[in-house]
């Protein structure tokens, strides 16, 4: 990584740092403050979509361990979120439990389920995987519908602590819950397991020669994502109150994935940039669009597709790095400037 | 027996139509190695464009196809040479992400351009049932049936007994030999393109004559990975066999199931069907059995 002249280290331990200067202590300050002031100045149209960003956040934070790091392709992570948000959910009507005890529930319970659709994992990989978790997609879906105690196609209410009624109260919880995620999902990639993750994406017969467990680390990969997933389905289902099948289909798999390559797969920043252009982008495009009933309703619906694909592909075709590495590119240029010479 | 048999042949109606559509997948793995998740929004526009050509302008059935077909064939090459072609040698995951982002893009626009509204064609194949063996089913189910098998035989006999088929063989063997022979590669891919989008048209327009046009086609393109991992990725055969066993046994699960589980049996089947072949034998029937080296 590179820094701004004169920044010199002189342990390991500040060689490894994530936070290298008094600048970016300064601006990490600054950004923690203005996400703990954002719910007193917003509107709640706007609290709701900063509500629902760091959700799908958290979401493609988890897709970004198991597809960015691990190069395991997920088309189902949209599922696993609807697992979270369907065991929670199940958990406080039907057992009575307090809601943390039901959020953690829901999530290793996602965990789990994304080992028993991870398993094909061990024997495939590439397009053989991405069908496997497509599979999973369907299927899952198909039990939210089918199975008697998850409500069928009406979908079950959520029951809703009093305390989280208010709408600023969820943010903070939501908030919270998306910085944390964010900070241990950048500091997985700097542990032991993140490298061997790496190893894996890069040439995972190569990683097994050199001694990983592929097994272990493979599976590893895909509890953390439905872990992740889990997390975000139970907070999703305390934010929207009602939870049904169609909240999680197979184009919120596919939202979530074009999040992360327009982002920039790979890097912890690029799951950040991505989740945001995209949420702002595709909120701005139907809102502009409803400003123009003229248009009439069939290009108020499906305006934010065609932008969203166009974006997928035009990104993949100049700039396959995403915006992370525009980013980089704009950090070099303001340190050396304006004697770049 | 007679209830087997309805559901039999609705199946392999469904069977030989599965595989109409998967034969463009896998044409297009075959000669270049892209995995096109795009193929059902080619059944799509294709059942879209016949709907505007024969029941919009009253265009004769006949000249409605092969504008269709023209129409499909421009896509598949506009597709191929301003999205596809750069990304010759990424990885799999940006060919997979730029198929699904263009999947988005031709949907949201069909939809956007019609509304998604339920379209019919005019009636142009006799209405008078058949009986086989006691099972009762309308005359459309062995039209469709029987223009899907001529058109399968079709592609079959381009790609075995033709010089441009010999082409496609030869790259899918390698690019760099084909190109060495003097194969012209890059032009080989377009033609796989453009015959996908072609026959992915006339699967919409088929799909559409059975069971309407609706925004619903565009889920048949999902339905082709089932077929195509069960019959093995690059074989061609294995498409026609693939699409026919999993057209039949959907139809005769759903069949038998839907009464019991409540409906639904068909959406899930294939890939329940799907999860097996990749635990057992995740090359399929006919694939080639991959073996890496670091």
């Amino acid at each position: 990584m590179e820094l701004p002249c004169g920044v010199s280290k002189s342990t390991y331990a500040q060689d490894m740092a994530v936070v290298h200067t008094r600048t970016q202590w300064g601006l990490l300050g600054i950004l923690l403050a203005l996400l703990c002031g954002l719910p007193f100045f917003l509107n709640s149209l706007w609290l709701g979509i900063v509500i629902h960003t760091s959700i799908v956040l958290i979401a493609v934070l988890g897709l970004h361990i198991l597809t960015g790091l691990c190069g395991q392709i997920s088309l189902g992570q949209a599922a696993f979120l609807g697992v979270g948000a369907y065991a929670s959910t199940l958990l406080c009507a039907k057992l009575n439990s307090p809601l943390p005890i039901s959020i953690i529930g829901a999530a290793i319970f996602s965990g789990c389920f994304g080992i028993i659709f991870g398993l094909p994992a061990l024997r495939v990989k590439g397009f053989y995987l991405a069908m496997s978790t497509l599979a999973a997609q369907f299927i899952i879906i198909y039990l939210f519908i089918h199975v008697r105690f998850a409500g069928g196609s009406q979908g079950i209410f959520v029951p809703i602590p009093q305390f989280l009624e208010s709408k600023i109260n969820l943010y903070f919880i939501i908030m919270g819950t998306a910085v944390l995620a964010t900070a241990f999902a950048k500091n997985i990639s700097r542990t032991k397991a993140g490298r061997i993750f790496v190893a894996i994406r890069d040439n995972d017969l190569a990683a097994e020669v050199i001694g990983i467990r592929l097994s272990y680390y493979k599976l590893l990969a895909f509890f953390i994502c439905s872990l992740y997933a889990g997390i975000a389905g139970a907070l999703y289902s305390l934010y929207i109150g009602h939870i049904n099948y169609e909240h999680f289909s197979l184009m919120d798999s596919i939202w979530y994935l074009g999040m992360l390559v327009v982002g920039g797969l790979g890097s912890t920043s690029g799951a950040v940039f991505g989740v945001i252009f995209i949420s702002l982008l595709s909120k701005g495009t139907s809102l502009l669009a409803s400003q123009m009933p003229s248009l009439g309703p069939q290009v108020a619906s499906t305006i934010g597709i065609i932008v969203f694909g166009l974006i997928l592909v035009l990104f993949l075709i100049f700039e396959p790095r995403g915006l992370s590495h525009r980013w980089e590119i704009f950090k070099k240029f303001y340190r050396i400037w304006p004697f770049s010479y | 027996m007679t209830l087997f048999l309805q559901f039999a042949i609705a199946g392999i109606t469904m069977g030989a139509l599965y595989s109409l559509i998967a034969l463009g997948f896998v044409l297009i793995y075959k000669s270049s190695k892209i995995l096109n998740f795009a193929q059902g929004e080619f059944v799509l526009v294709g059942g879209y464009v016949g709907l505007f050509f024969i029941t919009k302008l009253g265009l004769p059935i006949w000249l409605g196809v092969v504008l269709l077909v023209a129409t499909l064939a421009l896509l598949g090459f506009v597709i191929e040479k301003l999205t596809i072609r750069p990304l010759v040698g990424q990885p799999i995951l940006a060919i997979i992400i730029m198929t699904l982002g263009l999947s988005l893009l031709i949907n949201g626009t069909v939809i956007c351009i019609t509304g998604s509204e339920l379209g019919t064609f005019p009636q142009f194949i006799p209405t008078a049932p058949i009986k086989i063996g006691g099972a009762v089913f309308s005359q459309v189910y062995a039209w469709c049936f029987g223009i899907a098998v001529i058109l399968v035989a079709l592609s079959t006999y381009f790609f075995l007994y033709t010089r441009y088929g010999l082409y496609m063989r030869a790259t899918a063997e390698s690019h760099e030999v084909a190109q060495s022979v003097g194969i012209k590669v890059r032009s080989t891919f377009t033609l796989a393109w453009v015959i996908a989008a072609a026959i992915g048209g006339i699967g919409g327009f088929l799909l559409g004559i059975i069971m309407g046009v609706s925004g619903d086609l565009s889920e048949f393109g999902l339905k082709v990975f089932p077929v195509v991992l069960l019959g093995g990725l690059e074989s061609i055969p294995g498409a026609i066999i693939g699409g026919m066993v999993i057209g039949l046994l959907e139809n005769v699960a759903a069949g038998y199931l839907d009464p019991l589980m409540g409906g639904g049996v068909t959406e899930v089947f294939p890939y329940i069907i799907m999860v097996i072949i990749l635990i057992f034998k995740p090359y399929g029937l006919f694939g080639l059995t991959r073996i890496e080296r670091i």
